[in-house]
């Protein structure tokens, strides 16, 4: 049975849940343990509930459990909220100034007052006494207090050293021998991944849960020498994009799928001008303005088929944090390399989700350079090519002149209503890049298989049900395929994955089932649905119950 | 590569004496003198929107960026801010700037994005046959309003010295002379710059006579006063009433959007 801790901390908003939930995470990664964390909060700024749940495993990418062996709570609420959670050798911690309660009282307030402490370090004072209770080691807790709260370092060791000293330890959390992995969230990958593939300009306006991605980038400007720009909409975020692409900067816009919808003009044109354009959709439950602080997997069909007019996509749906760097990356080179619209399909739990991240992964993105135009000749922004992409090149480039256009337009880029075999070629031009497209899809990571591959039942799942079907799959002997580059569709990767393969069955976070729309759609008749749609991430225990009754 | 030679030599479908004529001229003439000043041709670039005006960019061998409706001005922000080098001109009516993107205009001058906006007044959508637009004087009738319409017109040039837009004008498309010097002057200032140009369209709304007797070219006015700017701007309210005058109304410096943009990363 593998080591593995499912904690809550919650308290009300403003009351800094969400930052100790990171602390907390940090001592078990510094433990050796893998790291999910999720995050639950609703649209307030004070008061309300909001709670991190922690889940600290020896094995790698842990899922989301119903059951808790530690809760934190720095309100009643959280008691009466989560403490039905508990396993029967479960623990609370509590702040017994605050609240009266069966189990580990820490006297935060008074360890406030007496050292003059501000009322959010009652969290310090609540982890020092959660750290003393299991056994963990005051260097690692120091250390990892110093490096998360530079701010007010001094006073914040001081309450943790008291409320350690004064807490007793009543249990052992051992190390797990792995190596220590950063921590990083969906979002945060999504932005490494970005730059790593050579992003110049984000454009975003405000929208959970893809907020945190314009946030990192705007603090990291100087850093990674790439501008973090809010424009007045999110008509007015795509439009810019395009115009910056056209211009030879390499851009993305992020958003969720309110934005997303206004988006949905400037995918139609960068796909008539042939324009790179990488647009982040981070879910959250719709329709219109819906639960807007909880995730759901309901604009998969809204991604791959949104725009006026005929044209492909790239869609890539990652479930953790190495996948979101990963294809954040791969799909902004992929955009550029077919000038062509491409969508980062993540939803909530995985955009501000926290992961363990290895630092190899860093590694596998590069900057790919797009087809340059060879300066030879008279350039033509659509010269018709045997692939059906046209040589690039930029304004300001000498001895050329650079037209693009959102009509139909003729090789030069001057618009087309006339000569009825130049529209035709044009589009003839990009259907031969739609089949490229679809034969790159084939040769790329679109698929990952898990659990029995023998099984004659495959679970389907995408995004973030994806940890949870991972485990669950895993007791019950089950394969499990999750596709993760979605359209253009991997077909035949799909076929090799299905092979032997009798039933199938979808597991998604959606009222529909979307997943089970394409695959029916694609040749692939799907047995069953286990569809969860309460703004709630499936649970392993759940999940395990729901597929026993199908199999 | 011929740096003053402008034409395309595609086939032009403007209506006989329409008053985008007189607009290209004018532009070409200003780029011809910039060029001539020593500055890239291959560094300029058209940006387009949809509608009668915007066939422009196509009649122009220029770099180009043909946009979706109303979103020209938003899309050559994202022109300039990626290479604040190059010179962006936008071109759009009405239509596009006062309706579907009006936005679009007043964040633009607001942020001070350095791009130069000309905006082709015909006071109708004219390529979708006639219907009216935001700066329709009252009671015109359209096909969208065939009892006349019920609204009054807006005044952009009020919007923008609000919105403080760094260059205020307006132009006529029968004064070639006139208007290629409120582009140079445009082109001259940094900052965001809006210079309309009353443009008759000869299909839908013939003004010609009405604008000839009416418009009159500014002389001693102070163009860095923003309320000798808004009082100027009150002369006409784009009904029948009114004298139309014609020129800078307003030119201030302030700091480039751009600029301060790029100063977070060098």
């Amino acid at each position: 049975m593998n080591k593995e801790y499912s904690i809550i901390i919650g308290g009300a908003a403003g009351q800094g849940s969400r930052k100790a939930g990171l602390l907390i995470a940090k001592i078990f990664s510094q433990l050796g343990y893998y790291i999910y964390i999720y995050e639950d909060y609703q649209s307030l700024i004070k008061g309300g509930h909001n709670f991190s749940q922690i889940i600290a495993s020896e094995k790698k990418n842990p899922a989301l459990k119903s059951e808790l062996n530690f809760l934190l709570a720095l309100d009643q609420n959280t008691i009466d909220r989560h403490q039905k959670k508990l396993k029967k050798d479960g623990l609370l911690f509590f702040n017994s100034n605050k609240i009266s309660a069966e189990g580990i009282g820490i006297p935060a307030d008074e360890i406030l007052k007496e050292c003059d402490g501000l009322p959010i370090m009652a969290n310090t004072a609540l982890i020092a006494g959660m750290a003393k209770g299991l056994g963990i080691d005051w260097e690692l807790l120091r250390r990892v207090l110093e490096q998360e709260l530079p701010k007010e370092k001094d006073k914040n060791l001081i309450i943790a050293e008291r409320a350690y000293n004064q807490a007793k330890q009543i249990f052992v959390v051992e190390k797990t021998g792995s190596s220590i992995c950063d921590l990083m969230t969906g979002n945060e990958a999504i932005a490494q991944g970005l730059v790593k593939a050579g992003l110049e300009i984000y454009f975003a306006y405000p929208m959970t849960p893809a907020s945190s991605i314009l946030h990192y980038l705007a603090s990291h400007q100087k850093d990674w020498g790439v501008l973090a720009v809010q424009p007045e909409s999110e008509i007015a975020v795509a439009s810019e994009a395009l115009g910056a692409a056209y211009a030879g900067k390499r851009t993305a816009v992020g958003t969720s799928g309110g934005g997303f919808s206004l988006m949905v003009e400037s995918l139609s044109m960068a796909a008539q001008a042939e324009l790179p354009f990488l647009a982040i959709d981070s879910q959250r439950m719709g329709p219109a303005t819906g639960v807007p602080t909880y995730g759901a997997q309901s604009d998969l069909l809204f991604t791959l088929y949104a725009g006026h007019g005929d044209f492909k996509r790239f869609v890539a749906a990652p479930s953790n944090a190495e996948e979101s760097f990963y294809w954040a990356g791969t799909l902004l080179n992929l955009a550029w390399k077919y000038q062509t619209p491409a969508i980062l399909l993540t939803d909530k739990d995985v955009s501000e989700g926290t992961f363990s991240i290895e630092s190899e992964l860093f590694k596998q993105i590069k900057k790919q350079e797009a087809l340059l135009w060879n300066q030879k000749g008279e350039y033509q922004r659509y010269k018709i090519t045997n692939k059906g992409i046209s040589p690039l090149a930029f304004p300001g480039q000498a001895n050329a002149i650079i037209k693009s256009n959102s009509y139909e337009h003729n090789e030069f880029g001057i618009t087309e209503e006339v000569d009825k075999d130049i529209i035709e070629a044009m589009q003839n031009k990009r259907l031969v890049k739609y089949k490229a497209m679809e034969e790159e899809a084939e040769k790329l990571p679109a698929l990952k298989i898990f659990g029995n591959q023998n099984s004659k039942i495959a679970v389907v799942a995408w995004g973030s049900t994806v940890l949870t079907a991972c485990e669950a799959v895993e007791n019950l002997e089950l394969k499990l395929i999750q596709p993760i580059l979605i359209s253009p569709f991997p077909k035949k990767q799909m076929q090799a994955a299905l092979r032997g393969v009798e039933k199938i069955i979808c597991v998604e976070a959606n009222a529909l089932g979307q997943m089970a729309m394409l695959l029916e759609e694609q040749g692939f008749p799907v047995f069953q649905k286990i569809l969860k749609y309460k703004a709630e991430l499936f649970s392993v225990e759940e999940l395990k119950e729901e597929l026993q009754k199908i199999i | 590569m011929d740096s003053f030679n402008l034409e395309t030599n595609i086939q032009n479908t403007w209506c006989p004496g329409c008053g985008n004529f007189g607009i290209i001229s004018a532009f070409k003439q200003a780029i011809q003198e910039i060029i001539k000043n020593g500055f890239s041709k291959e560094k300029i670039v058209v940006v387009g929107d949809i509608g009668c005006n915007s066939k422009i960019v196509d009649y122009l061998a220029l770099n180009s960026l043909i946009g979706l409706h109303g979103r020209s001005v938003v899309t050559a922000e994202g022109i300039k801010l990626a290479n604040p080098e190059l010179k962006v001109f936008v071109f759009l009516g009405d239509g596009a700037g006062l309706d579907e993107g009006i936005e679009h205009l007043i964040h633009a001058a607001k942020r001070n994005s350095n791009i130069k906006v000309i905006l082709h007044n015909n006071r109708l959508f004219a390529l979708t046959t006639g219907q009216f637009t935001a700066v329709s004087p009252e009671g015109f009738k359209s096909a969208s309003s065939p009892f006349g319409t019920i609204e009054e017109p807006l005044n952009p040039l009020k919007q923008m010295i609000v919105s403080r837009a760094s260059f205020v004008a307006r132009g006529y498309s029968a004064k070639i002379e006139h208007l290629k010097n409120l582009i140079l002057a445009a082109d001259k200032q940094d900052g965001f710059a809006y210079i309309e140009v009353l443009q008759p369209c000869i299909s839908f709304f013939n003004t010609i006579e009405f604008y000839n007797q009416k418009v009159y070219e500014l002389a001693g006015h102070d163009i860095s006063s923003e309320a000798a700017a808004l009082k100027l701007a009150s002369e006409w309210e784009y009904n029948a009433e009114g004298k139309i005058p014609l020129g800078i109304f307003f030119a201030k410096s302030r700091p480039v959007f751009e600029t301060k943009a790029y100063s977070f990363i060098k």
